[in-house]
């Protein structure tokens, strides 16, 4: 299978996540949003919107500060 | 399915770091914890911590840490490392700790070759004390001690001392890197990678600039700071490698 | 031997392996002994660009478990207190040596012993007290350069060594310890977390109840010193009626003073605290039962003449005091006309 028919599942673990945006910003895919919700810092997390878009990059976990995305594939 | 980026062994499991929101310390963390797995480093890994907001990475890291005061870390990273040359040790300092109060420290640690790794944070700005002018700040930036702007006619101009400690014939690996993209943060890795490596084949001093944003005292947000770095702090400090003398020492070395 | 090149052998034979420092009169010769000799051991010498850099480089030694020192003289010393304050709350074990000049300021490069103050109350910033050992002869530098290292490793923490520029450039008669082979484990140190646990040592402690909980810890290790520690010299005290109290240089002095006072028949005796903090408190106590008034003699304006005052303070004896600060280094026959005077006015 190459790179390409992957399927990639972004995950955001929403208790870590500081709501920076940074991997919102640097997305290409524009995977990731701001959820409406706070989490238990009272931050308003980053959340996948569009998870099929993701093509397993990895930007996002190399911009994010706080380790709280995680990337899996098949 | 498969989790592509594992936790850093040499991470602490499941940390939240005091850090502000979108501050790069924390990139900068995870690329130290990884290259010390990467490398097989962390089992005799010796971090010196500074005064500053990484005080505490202590917390973070899972290798052996120890804190220093304000400037100190390479003095302390030198009574280590020549006690105990088996140990891979790493000087953590921010830009007030290493440029301001510790230059001296900085400075000569350099000039004596030291084989160490210094990761050097700038940030133009002191942080745990709240947004003051640091050495490094630029011309212009408004901090809470230079108000209207940083005036050199006042304030001299900012520092660089990366490129200073680069000309000195110790100074194996000098580079200059920032955190503002992913790509600049692939470069990053490679740079401390670098520097990491300087060390482990015993041919002295090492030190990594990392631009690195800091939102809050900067009175942005986290994506502004990123861009702020690439249009303004760039100016001034240029990145890219400001010196590689690994050949000539392992050829000085080898004679 | 002389005194600074005999505390460099005896540090060199109680295991030190490390030592950094900068040079400063006078006791340039410690470090010039070291520089020659510790490599050979295997040790590391290295003159650093300032004293608070030697005081951080043995901040870094001490913390990986090994034996170190660093020496100075009193305006370095200053610039080491951030250092001290910083091993005191690290709890990490280092020997510093102060051979003490005339001061404040550069003052002079004669030997004075204006820095009892910032030796015994520690002399860096927040809570904590530095163990003083103060010797008084070539011998005795030996001896407790030796004690100086088990104390620091013991009870982890820094130990001064209290000397003047007269200690450091005598030249006497030494024997000196077998070197020591085999050194205690320190279980504590960061030697790298290798296939255990990693580890951290900080002096960073933000929570106010667990920073009062190492104070009074620090307070706790005091206390045992005192009780344990405290090292004092009785000299021709048997049958004394009147004590003169004094240590390192002026002792010496005070004890040809008092050979002179003996033989025109004043009973007089010495009180020689080699440990300054912890102070041997209980020992001038006893001694106040059996003397009618004490003469406290020191190469400064009055530093423990204070501390003689607290342990006396609820007897009636009386304490007086001379000193000679400023780097003026006073005769025994000198010292004996004063002896005289006091003892004079006690029997009035």
């Amino acid at each position: 299978m190459s790179k390409k028919d992957k399927v990639f599942t972004v995950k955001v673990r929403r208790d870590f996540c500081k709501g920076c945006g940074l991997c919102i910003e640097f997305c290409k895919k524009e995977v990731l949003g701001t959820s409406a919700k706070l989490n238990r810092m009272g931050y308003n997390p980053a959340e996948p919107v569009k998870p099929e878009a993701c093509i397993g990059c990895m930007m996002c976990t190399q911009v994010c500060p706080d380790l709280a995305i995680e990337v899996y594939s098949g | 399915m498969e989790l592509i980026n594992n936790w850093p062994k040499y991470y602490k499991k499941d940390v939240v770091t005091h850090y502000c929101p979108g501050c790069g310390h924390g990139i900068v963390h995870r690329i130290i914890a990884e290259l010390l797995e990467e490398m097989d480093l962390g089992k005799q890994a010796y971090l010196v911590c500074p005064a500053g907001c990484a005080v505490l990475a202590y917390h973070y890291f899972d290798f052996d840490v120890i804190e220093s005061a304000h400037g100190r870390g390479t003095a302390i990273a030198t009574g280590a490392k020549r006690a105990k040359p088996e140990l891979f040790v790493i000087s953590y300092q921010g830009d007030g700790d290493l440029s301001a109060i510790g230059t001296a420290e900085t400075i000569h640690s350099a000039n004596r070759g030291e084989n160490i790794s210094v990761v050097f944070i700038n940030n133009a700005v002191y942080g745990m004390t709240g947004g003051q002018m640091a050495p490094t700040s630029i011309l212009g930036q408004s901090t809470t001690t230079s108000p209207d702007g940083r005036n050199p006619e006042v304030d001299g101009y900012p520092l660089h001392i990366t490129d200073v400690v680069a000309n000195f014939p110790g100074v194996a690996y000098a580079e200059r890197v920032t955190v503002a993209s992913p790509a600049a943060i692939k470069k990053t890795k490679k740079a401390i990678r670098n520097a990491f490596q300087t060390q482990v084949d015993g041919l002295g001093y090492s030190i990594v600039e990392v631009l690195s944003p800091c939102p809050t005292n900067w009175k942005m947000t986290p994506v502004q700071s990123c861009k702020w770095i690439e249009e303004e702090m760039v100016k001034e400090y240029k990145p890219g490698l400001l010196t590689d003398k690994r050949e000539e020492r392992r050829k000085d070395r080898a004679c | 031997m002389s005194g600074n090149h005999c505390i460099a052998e005896a540090a060199i034979r109680a295991g030190c392996r490390c030592y950094f420092g900068y040079p400063i009169t006078p006791q340039n010769e410690l470090g010039e002994y070291m520089a020659a000799n510790i490599r050979k051991v295997g040790g590391v010498f290295l003159q650093s660009e300032s004293e608070t850099a030697a005081i951080n480089m043995v901040i870094g030694a001490a913390s990986v478990g090994t034996r170190v020192m660093t020496s100075s003289s009193s305006p370095g010393i200053s610039l080491k207190q951030e250092g001290l304050s910083f091993l005191a709350g690290f709890e990490f074990p280092a020997v510093i040596v102060n051979m003490m000049r005339g001061g404040p300021g550069l003052g002079n490069i004669a030997p004075a012993q204006g820095d009892y103050f910032q030796s015994t109350r520690g002399g860096g910033h927040g809570d904590y007290r530095t163990p003083v050992l103060a010797p008084a002869s070539v011998q005795e530098l030996a001896d407790l350069t030796v004690k100086a290292f088990a104390l620091a490793d013991e009870y982890r923490t820094p130990i001064l060594l209290l000397g003047d520029g007269m200690m450091g450039q005598m030249k006497e008669p030494v024997v000196f310890p077998e070197p020591l082979s085999e050194l205690p484990e320190k279980p504590w140190a960061l030697k790298g977390r290798g296939d255990g646990a990693s580890r951290y040592q900080a002096s960073l402690i933000l929570d106010g109840l667990a920073m009062e909980r190492h104070n009074w810890k620090l307070v706790r290790k005091y206390k045992e010193m005192a009780e344990k520690e405290t090292l004092c010299e009785l000299y021709m005290m048997d049958d004394a009626d009147f004590a003169v109290v004094a240590y390192g240089t002026t002792a010496r002095i005070a004890k040809g003073a008092i050979k002179r006072a003996r033989k025109e028949g004043l009973k007089v005796g010495l009180v020689r605290p080699v440990t300054l903090f912890p102070f041997p408190d209980k020992i001038l106590q006893k001694v106040a039962h059996q003397v009618k008034s004490f003469l406290v003699f020191e190469m400064s304006t009055g530093q423990m003449v204070e501390d003689v005052r607290l342990a006396l303070c609820e007897s009636q004896v009386e304490v007086s005091f001379h000193g000679r600060p400023g780097g003026v280094i006073p005769t025994p026959i000198e010292f004996s006309r004063v002896i005289h005077r006091y003892y004079r006015r006690m029997h009035k």
